[in-house]
């Protein structure tokens, strides 16, 4: 699995990169977490930061951001 | 109700006499912080499940080749209700102008975006009343309205960084919430909101409080009084570094209007303090050329300076 966690490098988007890890860790999965600064990649998904992106697919943008659960259901939903 | 209850802590509880600098002060402090929080916590929820329904992209899609006028308008208007944060201006400016909205009611957006926001009218509606956090919102509005007429006026379009027209940008599909979701994302907002703000609204009720107590008129009134005429110009210089912190702000600036600062200097002071800060800029420089940007800045700050100007003459 791909996980995408989109931000420009903000609070948010340092919080939504833990959960993410966390949700995997959680899950018990395979999956490479990778954070994407690049405005031009973000661009390609959303707006609104921090983003969420699941084997290519956006799961979340903008605040606020999802409870950690959350995460763990939408990072799932995929697995 | 309220000031019973501070009354009860200052005088009975705690003892102090009444009348004494310190007894005005404590009184003062525990009848503004409990206000304050309540006010806070139950608006800040509210404004969060309402923000929910206007996701950025939404925005967009209304705003989209819509008129100078029209499209200014109702950029400001929807700026008070969409969330944003600086952090996110970027890629909002760039998903803004790749899909048509016009570079002037883009910045009718971005300046009433962080300007008119629920913050700033808790703190001035709790502390000042609700026709001055109406007055607020409504010069707010009008300020990024012509601000951003003007910008699309002076057809600078080219001093928008060139990468920006040339970006690729994807579908950008919105995630669909439940209204349970949104329950639970106003909670949890507010909760980060307030675990953020509590300290600035603590510390600044308390200076305010001191202020309140102990700070003589004839100093206030030598300084931000109405006999002064560059208070307008130096109460927006000092609101600029002040970014983020109307929070702290609102309630020192409450105690000094008790002291004889004008109310005109006073929504001068707020509107710098919310509507123009560094960090901000140092993003947009991210998309706007230095040209744009000056321009941008100088424009909103002239307004804002009419704005303080205005209101020493006629409040």
């Amino acid at each position: 699995m791909e996980i995408k966690v989109l931000g420009p490098g903000c609070a948010n988007c340092t919080k939504m990169k833990e959960m993410a890890e966390q949700a995997v860790k959680d899950l018990g999965i395979e999956a490479k977490i990778e954070k994407i600064s690049d405005i031009k990649e973000i661009m390609k998904y959303t707006m609104s930061t921090p983003g969420l992106v699941v084997n290519g697919k956006l799961k979340h943008s903008g605040k606020p951001l999802p409870s950690p659960e959350k995460v763990k259901e939408l990072i799932g939903s995929e697995a | 109700m309220l000031q019973e209850f501070a009354d009860y802590i200052t005088y009975s509880v705690v003892g102090l006499e009444r009348g004494d600098a310190l007894a005005n002060a404590l009184s003062f402090f525990i009848y503004d912080t409990i206000k304050i929080f309540m006010l806070l916590t139950t608006i800040i929820f509210a404004v969060a499940v309402i923000r929910s329904y206007f996701s950025p992209e939404k925005t967009r899609r209304i705003l989209s080749h819509k008129k100078e006028f029209i499209g200014n308008i109702l950029a400001a208007l929807l700026g008070i209700v969409t969330p944003f944060c600086s952090c996110s201006a970027v890629p909002l400016f760039i998903g803004f102008v790749e899909s048509g909205v016009p570079l002037g009611v883009t910045f009718s957006f971005l300046i009433s975006s962080p300007m008119v926001n629920e913050i700033a009218l808790v703190m001035l509606w709790g502390l000042f009343g609700w026709e001055i956090a109406l007055i607020y919102a409504g010069t707010g509005v009008l300020l990024a309205i012509i601000s951003g007429i003007v910008i699309g006026r002076l057809k600078m379009e080219k001093y928008v960084q060139d990468y920006v027209w040339q970006m690729e940008i994807g579908s950008m599909e919105e995630t669909g919430l439940t209204f349970r979701d949104r329950l639970v994302y106003a909670r949890d907002y507010t909760k980060d909101l307030l675990k953020k703000l509590w300290p600035y609204v603590v510390v600044g009720i308390g200076v305010g409080a001191f202020i309140h107590g102990y700070v003589p008129v004839d100093f206030v009134m030598k300084y931000a009084g109405p006999d002064n005429s560059f208070a307008v110009i130096v109460a927006v210089l000092i609101g600029v570094p002040l970014y983020s912190n109307a929070a702290g702000i609102i309630p020192i600036v409450q105690a000094l209007v008790g002291k004889g600062m004008v109310m005109g200097t006073v929504l001068a002071f707020m509107m710098a303090t919310t509507g123009l800060s560094f960090p901000e800029a140092v993003i947009l420089k991210n998309v706007l050329k230095m040209r744009l940007l000056i321009t941008f800045f100088g424009i909103v700050a002239v307004g804002i300076i009419i704005v303080g100007y205005l209101f020493n003459a006629i409040l």
